[in-house]
């Protein structure tokens, strides 16, 4: 099992324990969590699983992957540096205890 | 090597249950339900003796087989032809059948033309077409739905939307019909697929050339890439053309279908009146349930497994998305129709990187009639018996009467 920690916009934590290989995005819709919506399933055709990765993180989540850039672009919240579609982050060993911040809106 | 369906005959591995059904039966085509049920039961992967196939209709092995484009590829059709030993019947899409890296460059380039953010763009002129459609409608005493809102709205907006300055209601629609039906065996069906295409080909290569499109819609933002110098100008015209293959036929079925789901179940439609923040669930839903798209294949790149299963290389398999929509495994009660299910997962548009490019503008569209309509409509009743149109990928109405009780 991989830890992942969700913070809300409000502050809000919740950790959830994903499966390797699992998706970030698919994690959190499994266990109902709010915040992400994820309507493309993960096709990388919206920008609804929105996420900062905790700076402390954002080396091992790697770089955004080819054409995530374009979907970012319409995402509803501010884009930074530390955003990526959670969709796109697949769940490792390496990532036991990731955390990623939500923003305030998807749609 | 004699070829079935343009492919190469396999053996099925030891324990692969054998089913000897035909799937492309138009009576199955049309009330495909048992055939779902009868495939899940049998296990994750079926071997089909007529044509040689496997067939995947459970959920967590169709999710696999989507998700997996190293093992299962597209480029070698997802129909039941073999591209790798046969011919296809028209140049291959360059989007549609084709895998990475060639595939990531277009997907791209769709993908950019398709975005939330355009689809966004295109919403108040989806909304006020469909006022004028429901307000017609509305006038009605009843009305022929399939031709009279599902095709016409869909005719109506999304040549605008591509900028097309040619629009043909017959043509557009049966075009991806046509293509749909090529995906399946060398039946009828496909037989008069390809002869029909034959006249609309022609028809659609010219209207979707650069000079017949205006400068400001998907289209001219295609041809944009190959003036960027990304695309060939040939290979713009094709992803123009896939615009209108993929995005006129599916999105008539999926608002066909959801006014089929929603004149049957009426309490469901008085849930989206009263809380139309439910249209887009709504919109979910009635994909999950009705699978407009019910069967895509791929082909074994190499040999590989399904379940446990061994497959050899060149086998072809189907991948059943209706059958996965409805595996009680993942849905618990997937018989019921339930606008706030959020069926997350869903596999009407596929799965994994060949997941439908055009699925917001498909949303973006059928959103624009169910929130039209649940503004201005109080029941919709069935005026007839619905008769469904069978077709080798697609699940569609042929007829559905309706009528529209106002406010």
């Amino acid at each position: 099992m991989v830890k992942v920690t969700y913070i809300a916009h409000d502050g809000t934590e919740t950790t959830l324990d994903g499966a390797e290989g699992d998706s970030v995005m698919a994690t959190a819709i499994s266990a109902g969590l709010d915040g992400i919506v994820g309507e493309c399933g993960g096709s990388m055709m919206c920008a609804t699983c929105h996420c900062y990765v905790d700076d402390a993180w954002s080396d091992r989540t790697g770089p955004r992957k080819d054409g995530e850039d374009d979907m970012l672009d319409c995402a509803a919240d501010d884009v930074k540096d530390t955003s990526r579609l959670s969709c796109q982050i697949k769940l490792t060993a390496e990532l036991d205890g990731l955390v990623v911040h939500l923003p305030s809106s998807q749609l | 090597m004699t070829l079935i369906e343009g492919h190469k005959p396999i053996t099925p591995a030891d324990g692969i249950p054998v089913w000897d059904v035909d799937p492309y039966d138009e009576a199955i085509l049309a009330n495909p339900d048992a055939y779902y049920a009868k495939l899940r039961e049998l296990g994750p992967v079926v071997y089909i003796p007529r044509y040689s196939i496997l067939a995947v209709g459970q959920y967590a092995s169709a999710h696999k087989l989507f998700t997996n484009h190293e093992n299962f590829i597209s480029s070698r059709g997802v129909g039941l032809n073999d591209f790798a030993l046969e011919e296809p019947w028209r140049p291959p899409s360059i989007i549609l059948e084709v895998d990475p890296p060639d595939h990531t460059r277009t997907r791209r380039i769709m993908a950019k033309a398709l975005s939330p953010k355009v689809v966004k763009s295109l919403a108040d002129m989806f909304r006020a077409e469909a006022e004028i459609i429901v307000d017609d409608l509305l006038r009605e005493s009843s009305f022929e739905a399939v031709t009279g809102l599902a095709e016409r709205f869909p005719v109506t907006v999304f040549p605008k939307a591509v900028g097309m300055r040619d629009v043909h209601h017959r043509h557009l629609v049966d075009y991806g019909s046509c293509v749909f039906n090529a995906m399946g065996p060398d039946n009828a069906l496909r037989r008069q697929a390809l002869e029909r295409n034959a006249i609309i080909g022609p028809w659609i290569m010219a209207a979707c050339a650069r000079d017949r499109l205006t400068d400001d819609g998907l289209g001219a933002m295609i041809y944009a890439e190959a003036d960027a110098g990304t695309i060939t100008e040939a290979e713009a015209a094709m992803l123009v053309r896939s615009f209108l293959s993929a995005g006129v036929d599916t999105t008539v079925t999926g608002i066909g279908n959801a006014l089929w789901c929603l004149a049957n179940n009426p309490a469901e439609w008085d849930r989206l009146r009263a809380d139309i923040t439910l249209a887009r669930p709504a919109i979910e839903e009635t994909l999950r349930f009705t699978s407009p798209v019910h069967t895509f294949g791929r082909t074994a790149a190499r040999d590989t497994e399904i379940a446990g299963y061994p497959v050899e290389e060149g086998s072809k398999i189907i991948c059943v998305l209706g059958a996965a929509n409805s595996d009680p495994e993942k849905w618990g009660d997937p018989g019921t129709f339930r606008i706030d299910r959020r069926p997350l997962g869903h596999m009407a548009f596929g799965a994994g990187i060949h997941g439908c490019v055009g699925q917001n503008i498909a949303r973006g569209e059928i959103e624009a009639i169910l929130s039209v309509m649940a503004e201005r409509v109080a029941r919709i009743e069935p005026a007839g018996d619905a008769v469904w149109r069978p077709n080798n990928a697609i699940h569609a109405l042929d007829q559905l009467p309706l009528k529209f009780i106002p406010n």
